[in-house]
């Protein structure tokens, strides 16, 4: 099979015939870049919106509760819900919820050290709240279940409250005084998914204690074990009907206590983007339809153009395997190294692309929403589409080549 | 050498049949200088064809060197090209993107000989031919004479028993046709066979055998020492026309 003179003899006639080698070269390298823009596009659309779902745990649920408006039991609508610790502790225990932390809200708190003072959020947690809302803790560390206990007077703030109270100063120990008390930092965070970090982190018990809060909850954010559609609305379904129970609300009454599911939106909005991906193999497949086309074409007129060749060849003493050999090894040859070339250039595109995004991404990088996301095409796809086009070229190629060589040299050599 | 036995050969024309040979009996020794005449559409290109197993006959026998050509297969028919016969066509088929020298050598790779070899002995028959400085040349470079000159190259490259030329002079002016035959003549002198198709009688009158077709028949086999005859005939023919 391997020749060094056969290679030698296709090698010369690709040399003299630039312009019929990049035309068979172009459209072969063109359906392969195409492809590989198309399906790296659609890769990174999808991994871009999937990993700004990852930020937050995509099995991440929250329940809040508010006025009934459905009659139920004898009890008027109107009726506030108040969750309560011992809500904590139900729904720690019903099947299906992994954990749990409840919130306490506080209202506006006034952030003061030394001089320097601002209005922040404060979310009071139990420490399965960064099981949820995964914050990065840049230093410290996140609150723990001793706090909660011990109803420690600590305090994890934002990168932004940092800057702002404490300006280039280590925060880390320093008391800062919330709403005039005074509680110790142990940690500074950032949350991935936003560009602001101007939440504060309080054990939930220490705000109930501190300020004023008995044992009330407003809110819960859980992750569950659910990893089906079904199976999460069977758990949010579990929850709504103890919590319903036990308030005496309709189990139907959305205003009663409200959930989001972020399951349910993940999984829906992965199926638009598995719509998307379909699509676009539709469009890729369309485009290795017409590299097809334009390889066989090629290939027709590239035979077509040679049948004196042929017919001087076989003359002299050529047999017709020769003579489609000839035609053949050198197609294959042309498409096997233009797509090779399509494919370097497709993804050094998508590379470059990539690049360009993380680098205007900027200070910002792990932060805030990025739509697009690791632009690549899985390499068995690149390969498969490759030899798809080859292959097609080749059969292209072979039959014309076929019936040229089995021409009379006569006839070929006529053939002006 | 060769021996043709009443040769038929007809083409499929659509529906009817064109019926080309009609019963050849033709017999031609080793070192022979032979001419084919006929007017167009007589069937000498057909016979040349035929006699180069670049096509098959539809009845009778073709001997050649004692073997009977019929029925081969296409890579035994090549084969046999190769080591048999060489070529050389009235509008040289040249291959355009391969210069003189890679040329002359292709029947060589067809040999299975490696490219400096092949082209080291293609130097060889060009200088014998007087072409060594345009080995580089393509053909699109070199003037009529020179790229018949390099055909013929070609065709005596692999040592052919047999030369067969269709039309050799067909593109040619007086002078360079002459020169072509000169050199077609000494190619004979060295014992090879030289069989060429030809209209033109001055060319047909400077070989020693002239086979005039007629209708797919022989009509008459001049030998040399009719030659005078042959140029009356030529004469006549002049006038007539």
């Amino acid at each position: 099979m391997f020749d060094i003179d056969k290679w030698q003899e296709i090698l010369s006639t690709i040399k003299k015939n630039k312009m019929r080698t990049f035309l068979t070269g172009f459209s072969v390298a063109w359906g392969i870049f195409m492809l590989m823009i198309l399906l790296g596009s659609g890769n990174g659309l999808s991994n871009g919106v999937a990993s700004n779902f990852m930020n937050d745990a995509v099995n991440a649920m929250w329940i809040w509760t508010g006025e009934t408006t459905i009659a139920h039991q004898g009890l008027k609508p109107g009726r506030p819900i108040q969750f309560h610790n011992d809500d904590y502790d139900i729904i720690t225990n019903i099947p299906g919820v992994e954990t749990a932390s409840g919130r306490y809200f506080m209202g506006n708190t006034r952030y003061s050290y030394g001089k320097e003072s601002g209005e922040y959020t404060t979310v009071t947690c139990h420490p399965e709240l960064n099981e949820v809302d995964r914050m990065e803790l840049l230093e410290g560390r996140f609150i723990n279940d001793v706090d909660i206990l011990q109803t420690r007077k600590v305090v994890v703030i934002g990168k932004d409250i940092h800057e702002a109270l404490f300006k280039e100063k280590p925060a880390l120990g320093e008391y800062v005084r919330i709403n005039n008390v005074p509680f110790k930092v142990v940690g500074v965070c950032i949350e991935p998914e936003s560009t602001r970090n101007r939440n504060a982190y309080m054990p939930v018990s220490t705000a109930q204690k501190v300020f004023n809060g008995s044992n009330r909850l407003h809110n819960f954010a859980i992750t569950i074990n659910g990893e089906t559609l079904d199976e999460s609305q069977a758990i949010e379904e579990r929850i709504r009907t103890t919590f319903a129970r036990k308030h005496r609300f309709d189990v139907a009454d959305e205003s009663a206590m409200g959930m989001y599911n972020k399951l349910e939106n993940y999984i829906q909005t992965m199926r638009i983007f598995q719509a998307i991906k379909i699509f676009i193999w539709i469009i890729g497949i369309g485009t290795l339809i017409a590299g097809i086309v334009g390889v066989s074409n090629i290939m027709l007129i590239v035979v077509k153009e040679r049948t004196k060749e042929i017919g001087i060849r076989k003359a002299i003493g050529a047999s017709p395997a020769s003579v489609i050999g000839l035609i053949l090894l050198e197609s294959i040859l042309i498409t096997t190294l233009a797509g090779y070339i399509g494919l370097v250039l497709g993804t050094g595109l998508m590379e470059l692309v990539n690049y360009a995004m993380v680098q205007s991404a900027g200070d910002a990088a792990g932060q805030g929403e990025t739509i697009f996301l690791n632009p690549t095409v899985d390499f068995g796809v690149a390969v498969s589409a490759t030899i798809l086009l080859v292959v097609a070229g080749t059969i292209a190629g072979y039959i014309p080549a076929k019936r040229a060589a089995s021409i009379k040299p006569i006839v070929a050599l006529r053939d002006e | 050498m060769i021996k043709l036995n009443n040769i038929h050969k007809s083409y499929d024309m659509g529906s009817s049949k064109l019926h080309v040979l009609k019963g050849i009996d033709l017999e031609i020794e080793q070192g022979e200088f032979v001419s084919i005449m006929g007017s167009s559409g007589s069937g000498k290109s057909t016979l040349l064809n035929i006699l180069g197993m670049l096509d098959n006959y539809d009845e009778g026998s073709y001997l050649l060197a004692n073997k009977l050509i019929a029925n081969m297969s296409e890579k035994k028919a090549a084969q046999l090209r190769n080591d048999m016969v060489g070529f050389v066509f009235q509008s040289f088929n040249l291959i355009s993107f391969k210069n003189a020298m890679e040329n002359v050598a292709l029947p060589l790779y067809y040999k299975g000989v490696n490219r400096k070899k092949r082209n080291a002995i293609a130097l060889e028959y060009l200088e014998k031919l007087g072409l060594k400085e345009w080995a580089e040349h393509m053909p699109n470079e070199m003037s009529g004479g020179q790229k018949q000159r390099v055909a013929i190259a070609r065709a005596l490259i692999s040592n052919p028993k047999i030369i067969l030329a269709d039309e050799p002079t067909g593109a040619l002016d007086t002078s360079t046709s002459y020169e072509v035959m000169d050199i077609l003549k000494e190619i004979n002198d060295a014992g090879i066979t030289v069989i060429i198709v030809t209209h033109e009688h001055d060319i047909a009158a400077m070989t020693q055998k002239v086979v005039r077709l007629k209708d797919g028949r022989i009509d008459e086999i001049i030998r040399n020492g009719e030659l005078r005859e042959f140029r009356h005939t030529y004469n006549k023919e002049l006038v007539t026309a």
